[in-house]
């Protein structure tokens, strides 16, 4: 055979097999009774972490109830987004197109997040958001297919500034990092504390996501205000933590903050972090029966300790779980389904929670301070606090 | 510094013909491939124009970009500014306007850039484009970290007339692959032009150009402004396409995606890059979705065969995918039929 | 801003600008040197701080550590340059670039199997955990004193290293000229080999030294290397001098515009450089 005419049919039959390649996936997978449950997590990457907790907590919770949806068994499907909001849209419609998810799980950054959103709004397929707080998913750009069981940036920082107040800390300080997490988080804090009394003397940001805090610390040094509130999370919270500390703020000026500061780095922070006070809707120490229950089993089945990642996903199976079973498994039974899971009480290892009329956890938060290595609740800082949903067109 | 390799420029018959069987396979996908899939190779034209621009500016003249995703996210921002909340805007203006504005971007600053060499370029190209992906990140009232939406697809509506609806997914495939063909037109006969001949002189030997009496800077200035408003309409396609718009579009690893790309397929030619930008995405799929074996998630560490893959294209195959066609044909090329 | 307060800048922005220099230092050998991009230097930087995080762990000493890191990173390079970046000094710059891009995906992974994606911390040595009071509120690190110091030390140890020895000659001989030194008897794959080992050796201790400041954590290599680059840009490539310069400078830049500039405070260092560049395309003290 010619050169030529075996360099043609090798072509075609590359891109030929290539175009099969595509389509295969389509043939092999036949529409069957299984509940198809797609994963859309952060599986490599910087919350890599997260992304495991927020699937052991959901695989965990539908096994204690049974392992089924509303009697059907689960086929489950999985995409790792990266934390790369360019390619969010395309992989949430890996899920939904070319996968045919019934439900989607999914995610733990905010800008994946918009992206998954655009597809639950232009499909209509089930969302379940596991953790990313980005206020539009439940205002703005709030859906009758999307359920939020974790929280709202604002949520947990809203609680934030009465506590301060009552300690007495009237004059505060807040810095984080300039992104939109960061400045939903202060939306919170400045509306929860200068509603309870307090005054803001500055609002200090660094650009996402540098960790070099010395020039800021020093202005902080220099404005000596009452106490400092901020919102950092992961490794840059553990160096903010020793930081502080190792400038000489700790003790002199009290550090509060939303509860990520000190989720998952208190290893990393060390005593640098004994006495922050933060505000969180979980804390690991909380002393319910409910609470123990569940540590127990997590540490039981995947070796480790759970964190709010952990339970938010649980939560998310659990939301799933009653929704499914009160359509009996007809997952396209859309109007029972939402108002299913609209008027569900989560029995959560974070307490009771309900849902908003805008599809956000209407939950408690509770106050916290590390000791120890662990974050110990003092209090509750709110009850029942839920997001205000403004904009939202379903309310 | 860097050996000045002699590209693939003539495109030898084995090589149309393997391009005009994918063409083929390009027309016929959307009948043949589901929605999903459509989408999926809707984006990889779209890459794949990206691709192209980049190699005017990499592979023609020899000037190597870290940051040509600036050009390619500025316009899917254009495009988002321009359309409203509650309706569609016209296709027929906006993307000469989208695509003006990364060109005029692309010009000015080409304009410092482009005075710089070697890895002082390379180096500011990324600067730069980081300067542009903060301006976004930073402020809230261009939509900030978390983006904005192209709420939208444009419309091409004239005067009341609609010959085609881009809400369509095949629509908008036969669109995108139009573009497609239109630039790789455009791009070979720049090739061959006096203008391109120039930009393969000076990233040949650029002194003896300019000993020659050319304006380099401005040849130079003038590929980087073109490749830039050719990313541009890449940038909009994706906008239409997604309707999402996010500062990442602008960032360094969209940057560096580019330059993969361009490699991948072989640089100098625009087929390489269209080969380069499907043979990028496809792998990505592949390795994303390979099996579990045993007690090893091969899928998840898709990231070391990623970055063995490329390691391995770079050590043994430079010249990229055509450049080993190349060489595999010139050994058989005794055989005669 | 009042006076005290600007000499505490003052020394926030020399500490950073010296760790940067430690970093960059590194990357302009190589480059300068060898000629080669590295793209992949922050990968270096990362490994360092993984090494110091697990070494004193499993030591109970991050001085033993520190040692120990060392002379596996002087290994790992070795290794590196010998398999790899040894065929590539001839290769283009785009060759470099892309062979380093795919050498951050297979090291990062490889730090995901190794050791894991959580966040970690490294316990400050009790002697240098301190702090020295400057002002009623403000106390100033001891241990930050003590990495400036650890950086001014190198930086002297590199210049006597490049003007005053037999090696430095020789390596600046083949920087010169490769071909007329090797002809002249000096061991080129020798010094090639050892100015690579040296500037990832460099990377991976100011990762271990950082550290304890630092915290470990998935993609710490990232955001350095950007900044690594723009010092190393501004510096002009294959200058330590130029490099230490270049990273005082961004370190004022980068702290001043935080206070003073906040909305700004991400692309002035970027406005900097390009504005270095405009003035000197090829940085302040080309080679």
């Amino acid at each position: 055979m010619s050169s030529r005419r075996l360099l043609l049919t090798r072509s075609a039959a590359v891109i030929g097999s290539a175009s099969v390649g595509l389509l295969l996936p389509e043939i092999v997978r036949a529409q069957g009774a299984k509940v198809r449950v797609g994963f859309m997590l952060p599986y490599t990457g910087t919350f890599a972490q997260l992304g495991a907790a927020i699937e052991n907590g959901f695989r965990m919770a539908v096994n204690e109830q049974g392992g089924k949806l509303g009697g059907r068994e689960i086929e489950y499907f999985k995409v790792d987004d990266e934390s790369d909001p360019p390619k969010g849209i395309e992989n949430a419609n890996k899920l939904v197109l070319r996968d045919k998810v019934d439900v989607l799980v999914g995610t733990v950054h905010s800008g994946v997040q918009m992206g998954i959103q655009k597809v639950a709004r232009d499909t209509g397929v089930l969302s379940l958001i596991p953790n990313a707080g980005v206020h539009a998913a439940t205002r703005s750009l709030c859906a009758p297919n999307v359920f939020r069981a974790s929280f709202a940036n604002s949520q947990p920082t809203r609680a934030l500034g009465k506590v301060m107040v009552d300690r007495g800390h009237k004059k505060a300080v807040w810095i984080t990092w300039k992104y939109a997490a960061g400045d939903e988080a202060f939306e919170g804090f400045k509306e929860g504390y200068t509603a309870a009394g307090g005054t803001i003397v500055k609002e200090l940001g660094l650009p996402f996501p540098q960790v070099e805090f010395q020039a800021l610390l020093t202005e902080i040094a220099a404005l000596r205000p009452d106490a400092v509130a901020c919102m950092f999370a992961g490794g840059g919270a553990a160096k903010f933590i020793r930081d502080y500390a190792a400038a000489g703020l700790k003790g002199r000026i009290p550090l509060y903050g939303s509860g990520f500061l000190t989720e998952g780095v208190l290893d990393a922070a060390g005593p640098a972090a004994d006495g922050i006070i933060t505000t969180l809707h979980y804390s690991d120490s909380l002393d319910t029966p409910r609470n123990k229950k569940f540590r127990l089993e997590y540490a039981k089945a995947f070796r480790s300790q759970p964190d709010v990642y952990a339970v938010q996903g649980y939560d998310t199976g659990l939301l799933l779980v009653q929704g499914a079973n009160a359509v009996k498994g007809d997952l396209s039974n859309k109007a029972a389904l939402y108002k299913s899971m609209r008027g569900a009480v989560i029995d959560s290892p974070r307490g009771k929670w309900t849902m908003s009329a805008s599809h956000n956890p209407i939950q408690d938060i509770y106050v916290r301070q590390v000791e120890n290595k662990e974050n110990k609740v003092i209090g509750v800082a709110a009850k029942a606090l839920a997001d205000s949903g403004a904009g939202c067109k379903m309310t | 510094m860097s050996a000045q390799q002699s590209n693939l420029e003539v495109l030898p018959t084995s090589i149309k013909l393997v391009l005009g069987m994918g063409l083929v396979a390009l027309l016929a996908f959307p009948f043949v491939g589901t929605p999903f899939y459509t989408e999926m190779v809707t984006r990889m034209m779209i890459m794949a124009i990206f691709a192209m621009s980049l190699d005017l500016l990499q592979g023609v003249t020899g000037l190597v970009s870290l940051g040509h995703a600036a050009y390619f996210g500025l316009a899917g921002y254009a495009l988002a500014f321009l359309t409203p909340q509650g309706e569609a805007v016209s296709l027929w203006w906006t993307l000469p306007v989208a695509v003006l504005a990364s060109g005029l971007a692309a010009l000015i600053i080409g304009f410092f850039v482009v005075r710089t060499h070697g890895i002082y370029f390379i180096m500011v190209t990324m600067a730069f484009a980081q300067m542009v992906y903060y301006v976004f990140f930073d402020n809230r009232a261009l939509g900030g970290s978390d983006g904005l939406y192209v709420n939208f697809k444009p419309s091409a509506a004239i005067f009341g007339w609609v010959p085609f609806d881009l809400d369509s997914k095949r629509t908008l495939y036969y669109f995108t692959l139009g573009a497609l063909l239109l630039t790789y037109l455009f791009l070979r006969r720049l090739l061959f032009s006096p203008f391109g001949r120039t930009l393969s002189g000076i990233r040949v030997n650029e002194h003896r150009m300019r000993a020659m009496g050319y304006g380099v800077f401005g040849y130079k200035l003038a590929a980087f402004t073109v490749a830039g408003a050719l990313a541009g309409l890449a940038g909009y396609l994706w906008g239409t396409q997604t309707g999402y718009i996010n500062p990442e579009l602008m960032g360094f690893h969209m940057s560096a995606h580019a330059i993969m790309m361009v490699i991948l397929g072989g640089m100098g030619n625009f087929a390489g890059a269209i080969v380069g930008a499907f043979a990028f995405e496809y792998l990505l799929h592949v390795f994303k979705d390979l099996p579990q074996v045993g007690s090893i998630n091969l899928g998840k560490h898709w990231q070391l065969w990623m970055g063995l893959f490329i390691v391995l294209l770079v050590t043994f195959a430079p010249r990229g995918i055509l450049g080993l066609f190349e060489k595999f044909m010139k050994r058989k090329g005794t055989d005669h039929e | 801003m009042d006076f005290p307060q600007f000499l505490i800048q003052l020394l926030n922005s020399v500490q950073y600008g010296l760790l940067l220099f430690m970093l960059a230092a590194g990357l302009t050998l190589i480059f300068g040197i060898m000629g080669v991009v590295n793209l992949a230097h922050g990968s270096f930087y990362m490994l360092g701080a993984y090494l110091a995080w697990s070494l004193s762990a499993a030591f109970g000493s991050l001085t033993l550590a520190i040692l120990v890191g060392a002379v596996l990173a002087v290994a790992f390079g070795l290794a590196l340059e010998w398999l790899l970046f040894r065929h590539f000094y001839k290769r283009s710059h785009l060759d470099q670039v892309l062979l380093t891009f795919g050498l951050i995906y297979i090291f990062e992974e490889l730090r995901s199997i190794i050791w894991g994606d959580d966040v970690h911390g490294v316990t400050i040595p009790a002697l240098l955990s301190a702090s020295i009071p400057l002002t009623e509120n403000l106390s100033y690190p001891v241990y930050r004193l003590f990495m400036s110091g650890v950086c001014i030390a190198l930086a002297i140890g590199l210049y006597l290293l490049i003007s005053k020895t037999r090696l430095g000659m020789k390596i600046r001989a083949g920087a010169f000229n490769r071909d007329m030194a090797e002809s002249l008897g000096v061991n080129i794959k020798l010094i090639h080999a050892t100015v690579f080992a040296l500037g990832v050796g460099l990377a991976a201790v100011a990762g271990m030294i950082a550290a304890p400041i630092a915290s470990v954590y998935p993609n710490m290599g990232s955001q350095v290397l950007i900044m690594c680059f723009v010092v190393v840009v501004i510096g002009g490539i294959g200058s330590v001098r130029g490099a230490l310069i270049a990273a005082l400078l961004v370190g004022l830049v980068d702290t001043f515009g935080k206070v003073l500039l906040p909305s700004m405070a991400g692309m002035l260092v970027y406005m900097l450089m390009a504005a270095v560049l405009l003035w000197k395309p090829e940085g302040l003290f080309k080679q």
